[in-house]
């Protein structure tokens, strides 16, 4: 029997760690995601779980204890914000090369500086490229779900890459909210036990990790790496298919509202999709016909499913809570890039919005919406909610 | 009150600041105002530099040329700036996290080369800020969030971590002992090479109240207590010394500071430009 409670999205994190208990955590503090290794403990210590938690003295100690755990074979967890997230970047691309399912919960915060402890998406932008899989949350129960989930998809054989689960630094992760919990069993049932491929601790068939590969080889790791992300959006599928059979929770690679007959749509991610959706209920209300397409897996971008979510609208607007700095911004990006190769041309405004946990209101995505209502489209960076 | 010679130091715009009432932090930070103020010192001359942490907001109150820099990475900035200009005075502070966890690698190193900065190691046990979790200087059997039933990590010893590494100035003093503080602040300021200053803490909030010293007053108590001087310590045995503090001066040497020697081997090298 499921559970009902309220909680934190950062607390969801931990009670899925809690069910899935993994053998080892290793994790140092930092706001906003420090609740989640500090729930944690406390299963730790009350010997809920059999994991091996190490408080360690710094992020990239953390994740590279993760690393050498989860090639060992051991089912390996972390978290983490921001500069933590920073700090742990030299590892990032190593993990994904020696293709160790990490699961890791990132809750999204600036990067500094100026220093600021609130949400944007700054922090997991910039690891965009290092070969992990990022998965965006809206709320909690989504949070909870997918933790489970990452397990499966990051363990799976055609896969073997780590996963971010990224929700919104505070505005997620401490709003306590209902979410519904699987039972224990159901939990380990679905995951099962990992079975590791070339695993350290195999001593009768030992294997190296981390070699030196120049000109002769690198690049023929690297296409593997490559090849591996190409399975990613197929065992989500099946993942994900399983978890909506098992509990009623549907999580396709990207979440359509009133998309179908939408003659303008708004691309956002995160938790900033409950105000835009809300103005799409508001903005119909009126006789407009406006949707919003929320991307849930950002890499590997699942540009097919863009594309069939876009392709019938006249105008578009993206919204990036991260800017690249004189570049377009990221989400921005990957969407022209999806359109241009299936030769679909939607006039797109771009805009940045909430950087440093500026709030994002309904009336800023009414703006984004009107502008499309109204035809002003341009393709200069515009900003909502910034004092200008 | 703030003593009337320090107010010009004082960014008061920022006030009132975001420590808890009670923290050690606030004694610490007029002790150092203090050591500046009376060693001579100009605000424009004097450098505040720090990592992340509760004690690290201090650089955003004190109204001289300061750097609110990255967690753990204080030293490695203030070694820039000294290198830079060397006629500078800069004071590091840091917290037991930031020195002794992150910026472990960078504090011994500091000790190591001797540069002329004065640390001072703000140490309350815990990481504050981020809700009260074990760090590196955590006392066994201590009480944290992520040590819920006693912290079983032996802590670092700051002072001997300092001495060992190479630094010409160590000393330690706690919060109740105000006096102490700015005295060795100002022996820390007045030594040419790397200097550490240790001073115990308390964080009523997240360190005391898992470790019944819930109110500022208990720990000041508890440290009143539990001090004892370097001189009667060293006839104390190791069982009666256990669980004490020992305060006083732990090294004070002559040393090649490290931007002298380098300007030295700029001269020697560079062909007497």
């Amino acid at each position: 029997m499921s559970r009902k409670d309220i909680t934190s999205g950062n607390w969801a994190v931990a009670e899925a760690m809690r069910q899935i208990n993994p053998d080892v955590v290793a994790a140092y503090p930092i706001t906003p995601s420090t609740d989640i290794p500090m729930k944690f403990s406390e299963f730790v210590a009350d010997g809920l779980v059999d994991t091996n938690l190490v408080t360690v003295e710094s992020e990239h100690s953390a994740i590279s204890a993760c690393l050498a755990a989860a090639v060992s074979g051991a089912r390996v967890m972390t978290a983490s914000s921001a500069n933590g997230v920073a700090l742990m970047h030299e590892i990032f691309p190593i993990a994904a090369s020696y293709r160790a399912p990490i699961v890791f919960g990132l809750v999204n915060r600036s990067l500094g500086a100026p220093i600021n402890i609130h949400c944007d998406h700054s922090d997991s932008m910039a690891e965009r490229d290092s070969g992990w899989i990022h998965i965006y949350c809206e709320d909690g129960q989504e949070v909870y779900d997918t933790m489970i989930m990452a397990v499966r998809i990051a363990e799976h054989k055609d896969v073997l890459l780590p996963v971010f689960v990224c929700q919104d630094g505070f505005i997620t992760s401490h709003c306590f909210e209902p979410v519904e919990f699987m039972d224990d069993e159901e939990v380990r049932s679905f995951i099962g036990e990992r079975d590791p491929l070339f695993p350290l601790l195999d001593i009768d068939n030992p294997v190296a990790y981390g070699s030196l590969a120049l000109t002769d080889y690198y690049f023929e790791i690297k296409r593997q790496q490559v090849e591996a992300m190409k399975h990613v959006e197929r065992v989500y599928r099946e993942v994900a298919g399983e978890f909506a059979k098992k509990t009623g929770r549907d999580y396709p690679v990207v979440d359509t509202y009133k998309t179908d007959d939408a003659d303008h749509i708004m691309v956002i991610m995160s938790s900033a999709a409950g105000a835009a959706k809300d103005t799409v209920d508001r903005l119909r209300e009126k006789g407009h016909k406006v949707g919003c397409l929320r991307i849930r897996l950002f890499r590997p971008f699942p540009a097919k499913a863009v594309v069939d979510a876009l392709k019938g609208a006249k105008s578009i607007a993206v919204l990036d809570r991260a800017a690249s700095l004189g570049a377009p911004a990221p989400l921005f990006t990957e969407i022209k890039g999806a359109l241009y190769d299936a030769g679909i041309h939607i006039p797109a405004n771009t805009y940045v919005y909430g950087l440093g946990g500026r709030d994002f209101f309904p009336h800023n995505a009414e703006e984004a919406f009107m502008d499309l209502i109204n035809n002003n489209m341009s393709p200069e960076e515009r900003y909502l909610g910034l004092r200008e | 009150m703030p003593r009337p010679e320090v107010l010009d130091w004082l960014r008061k715009r920022f006030f009132p600041h975001m420590w808890c009432p009670g923290c050690g932090h606030g004694i610490i930070m007029h002790a150092i105002l203090r050591a500046l103020v009376d060693s001579g010192k100009k605000r424009e001359e004097t450098v505040i530099a720090s990592g992340i942490g509760c004690s690290s907001r201090m650089p955003g109150y004190i109204d001289s040329c300061t750097i609110h820099t990255t967690h753990g990475r204080s030293l490695a900035f203030a070694t820039g700036i000294k290198l830079a200009n060397p006629e500078l005075t800069i004071v590091d502070v840091m917290g037991d996290g930031d020195c002794t966890a992150i910026g472990g690698n960078h504090f011994i190193h500091a000790c190591r080369r001797n540069i002329g900065i004065t640390a001072v190691v703000m140490n309350n046990n815990i990481y504050g800020m981020t809700g009260g979790q074990a760090s590196p200087t955590t006392p066994l059997g201590a009480r944290a969030t992520t040590a819920p039933y006693g912290a079983i990590d032996p802590p670092f010893d700051v002072c001997k971590l300092a001495q060992g590494a190479g630094a010409t100035y160590v000393a330690r003093a706690t919060i109740a002992q105000p006096v102490l503080c700015e005295q060795y602040i100002k022996n820390g300021i007045a030594n040419k090479g790397f200097s550490v200053v240790e001073i115990i803490s308390s964080c009523h909030t997240q360190f005391g109240r898992k470790n019944n010293r819930r109110t500022p007053v208990d720990n000041l108590n508890y440290f009143k207590n539990n001090s004892v001087p370097l001189a009667k310590a060293q006839s104390m045995s190791p069982v009666d010394l256990e669980g004490k503090i020992v305060t006083g001066e732990f090294v004070k040497r002559e040393a090649p500071e490290y931007t002298e020697l380098y300007r030295s081997l700029v001269e020697r090298v560079g062909g007497g430009k």
